[in-house]
């Protein structure tokens, strides 16, 4: 028994009128992407279905990469076959056997867009279920609420039969609201965060301090690792490495202790802003969760906000640690999050940092730097690096020694 | 050369010997170095880690590396006594151990604590009954092996943890230094085992290397404090290369297990028949499903095990003697004197230890050139007359 396609049901773009057209273009192209490395595949689109012909390759590893896919509401494999009742009745069978557990309820639902066909729909729903009876043990029929639907649709070119209903990833097709920069530390949040982002259509890239020889090479690595994970749900995720020692040490020379996390932030802030004006991006991004520390207080988020009118958007900002923990063991990133590698948030930290900064005494502490300058010269050392999903950046040696095993 | 000694120990597989110097001469880093070169080791030795874990099929959290059988059953043992002792001085073990079992089970008796040790019947294995009888609320440890290394019974693993199934808080060490890749798996593997010991020379690894599973959360004291590596348990910078070697070693051993035991079964079965009812032939390793399939214990009445081993030296043959072997120290414990084994007979045995290179031409070769030795002693000893 093998699948021949699947047939994708769209999210909630079906419910959206002129912008239709659209969101199934990206959300065929996003497809296309993370199937890139499949050959046989063909995809076709329809105004409220998309088809994936499978041309032998198997379902399995197609599924493994389909299901995370935002966009998509639900799917179901489907076998194509030929219109006779014999060719039907036998790849129904096969196909309940593979996938029937006793004590399913089922039933059998048939539609016929060939009204040509010599059976009408109720005389095929009725002739393939006695069948279903007759070869199968404990079937059991249930019509209102069944486990398993297995649906017949006869076709002018052809059966399709189907039993599984299998649920996607939902949200929005990546890309379909736009692009945005993401501040992407390597803790638990951001990533967190990210895929929220992303779930509801955005486009993101990723932008990260690092803070050599504070912070190791690992933990650069690690934040690209995380972007890896991430790009598993959007495909490709630009990574921005922003140097931001410099900065740090300033600060921490020239102003007082209580406004060093305040005013550190300030500057993340303004280079995550320009870099999106750069861009061509339209929001800013972040792991923020209200009050988890003492940058995140409102009091804090206020002074740090200050120096931009961008939206500044924190899709975690209302989660409880242990549900964004949660959420991170979901998306794949906790495990890789929780490496003890220090990143550029942690090192200056001060150990009393003020919880209530105020906005007038950060603008003023501030002044006494030169902010532009500053600026320059951590743009000038960005670089831009393309991630694709899966790529390894922290165990570089390992695949290669892995083989000495 | 006819090589029948492999539960002393097997050649190094030239996989792993090529493991061993590609880690020697390029990942040489102290795995707990921070630069990249302790990355790299560390990496390798946690997948190495995770490799073992996976082919034994535990988390790899309970995988511990040690210099070996001996010390993993030191660790298990001693490790439990130790953590426990404020909850009970009762271990339990059986009387046909390896001496790293026994005889550390007889230091502890002398330092105090209370050791019961079970009796075997004829084919060297314990009752579980006898078990259920001896434990109480003091006991805290029972180390049972898989498969005794003399005679190859595989002991009742499964029984026994049914049974202690009901005592949630003793630890349960088996000793399956033997056991390993002989498609017994499910003999002397069960969930209810805490504790196992293994050995990387017994399946061609490296030696001075070996493995401790320990579930997660069952307490041991270390015998070794120091810098705290291996979560603690057993502190010393990691061996990688004999670690990366023998998890290489255990791979190959792994893959295809159910044939290459078979084929080690079908040279013990047709030396065993060539040697049934033979005068004066006594058999120890019955061709059953709970003896191991590599390892045929036999005595030729009237002749020591010694003489034997020798005399097929002679022919490039080697085999062993069993522990009962009296150069031995004579209160030494042995499988086949606590089998309730005459002296005479005990003392006559020798032990063949197949494993998967070897082939069933090398028993034919074995079969003549033993025949002639039997014909010879058979007719000096007046057997069969």
């Amino acid at each position: 028994m093998q699948y021949t396609e699947i047939m994708i049901r769209y999210g909630e773009l079906s419910t959206k009128g002129k912008n239709r057209k659209d969101f199934i273009n990206r959300l065929a192209s996003n497809v296309q992407k993370v199937l890139h490395d499949f050959p046989d595949l063909k995809i076709q689109t329809h105004h409220d279905r998309m088809h994936i012909l499978l041309n032998g390759t198997p379902f399995e590893p197609v599924n493994d990469r389909l299901k995370v896919v935002f966009g998509i509401q639900t799917y179901s494999p489907v076998i194509k076959t030929e219109k006779s009742l014999e060719a039907i009745e036998k790849t129904a069978l096969e196909l309940m056997q593979a996938t029937y557990k006793a004590g399913m309820t089922f039933k059998v639902n048939t539609r016929r867009s060939d009204h040509k066909f010599i059976y009408d729909t109720n005389q095929l729903t009725r002739m393939v279920a006695d069948y279903l009876y007759n070869h199968m043990e404990g079937l059991q029929a249930e019509m209102k609420h069944p486990d398993m639907v297995l649906l017949l649709e006869i076709r002018q070119d052809g059966a399709y039969i189907s039993n599984q209903l299998l649920h996607g990833a939902g949200g929005m097709p990546v890309g379909t609201a736009g692009k945005a920069v993401m501040m992407l530390s390597g803790g638990i949040d951001s990533p967190v965060a990210s895929y929220l982002a992303m779930k509801r259509g955005v486009n993101i890239e990723m932008v990260h301090f690092f803070s050599p020889p504070y912070t190791s090479e690992k933990a650069l690595a690690k934040a690209k690792e995380l972007t890896s994970v991430l790009a598993k749900y959007s495909g490709r995720i630009n990574f921005i490495e922003v140097p931001f020692a410099e900065i740090q040490e300033t600060i921490k020379e020239k102003l007082p202790e209580g406004y060093l996390m305040t005013v550190q932030r300030r500057f993340m802030l303004r280079l995550a802003d320009i870099i999106r004006e750069k861009r061509h991006a339209l929001a800013i991004f972040n792991g923020e969760s209200v009050g988890q520390v003492a940058s995140q207080t409102l009091e804090s988020m206020a002074a740090i906000n200050d120096v931009t009118t961008t939206p500044v958007l924190r899709p975690v900002a209302t989660m409880d640690k242990t549900e964004i923990i949660a959420k991170a063991e979901e998306i794949g990133t906790f495990d890789l999050s929780i490496q003890p590698f220090e990143d550029c948030c942690t090192i200056f930290a001060p150990p009393r940092p003020k919880t209530k900064p105020k906005i007038d005494k950060a603008r003023e502490y501030e002044s006494r730097l030169d902010v532009d300058g500053l600026i320059e010269r951590a743009l000038a050392g960005v670089k831009v690096t393309p991630i694709y999903p899966g790529q390894s950046f922290l165990d570089d040696l390992a695949e290669e020694d892995a083989d000495l095993l | 050369m006819i090589y029948f000694d492999n539960s002393a120990t097997t050649k190094m597989a030239p996989e792993a010997l090529e493991t061993y110097s590609q880690v020697v001469t390029k990942i040489w880093g102290n795995p707990s170095s921070l630069h990249k070169l302790g990355d790299r080791a560390h990496g390798l030795l946690e997948a190495s880690r995770k490799q073992v874990a996976d082919l034994l099929g535990v988390n790899t959290d309970e995988i511990y590396f040690t210099s070996g059988g001996t010390e993993s059953n030191n660790t298990a043992i001693k490790g439990t006594a130790w953590a426990k002792r404020e909850f009970g001085k009762h271990i339990i073990t059986s009387s046909v151990e390896h001496a790293s079992v026994a005889n550390t089970f007889t230091e502890l008796e002398n330092l105090g604590f209370r050791v019961t040790r079970l009796p075997v019947d004829k084919e060297g294995r314990v009752n579980p009954e006898d078990l259920k009888a001896a434990l109480d609320k003091d006991t805290t440890l029972v180390s049972i092996m898989g498969v005794n290394n003399e005679i190859g019974t595989i002991q009742p693993i499964r029984e026994i943890s049914e049974i202690l199934a009901d005592y949630p808080n003793i630890h349960f060490h088996v000793d399956n230094v033997q056991a390993l890749g002989k498609g017994i798996w499910d003999q002397v593997f069960t969930s209810r085992v805490d504790m196992m010991s293994f050995s990387s020379h017994k399946f061609h690894g490296p030696r001075g290397i070996g493995i401790l599973y320990k579930k997660r959360g069952r307490m041991l004291m270390p015998l070794c404090e120091g810098g705290g590596q291996e979560k603690g348990l057993r502190s010393g910078t990691e061996n990688l290369a004999a670690i990366a070697a023998m998890a290489k070693a255990a791979r190959l051993l792994l893959t295809d297990e159910k044939e290459k035991a078979d084929r080690e079964y079908a040279i013990k079965e047709k030396i065993s028949k060539y040697l049934t009812g033979k005068p004066g032939i006594h058999i120890f390793s019955p061709l059953k499903a709970n003896f191991a399939p590599h390892i045929l214990c036999f005595a030729l009445e009237g002749i020591r095990g010694e003489t034997l081993v020798h005399t097929l030296e002679d022919q490039d043959i080697y085999i062993s003697t069993t522990s009962a072997c009296a150069s031995k120290k004579a209160d030494e414990a042995s499988t086949l004197v606590a089998m309730k084994t005459p002296d005479a007979i005990a003392t006559s045995a020798v032990r063949l230890s197949f494993d998967e290179s070897n082939t069933l031409e090398e028993a034919d070769e074995f079969i003549a050139a033993f025949d002639e030795i039997y014909q010879h002693f058979a007719k000096i000893n007046h057997l069969g007359e």
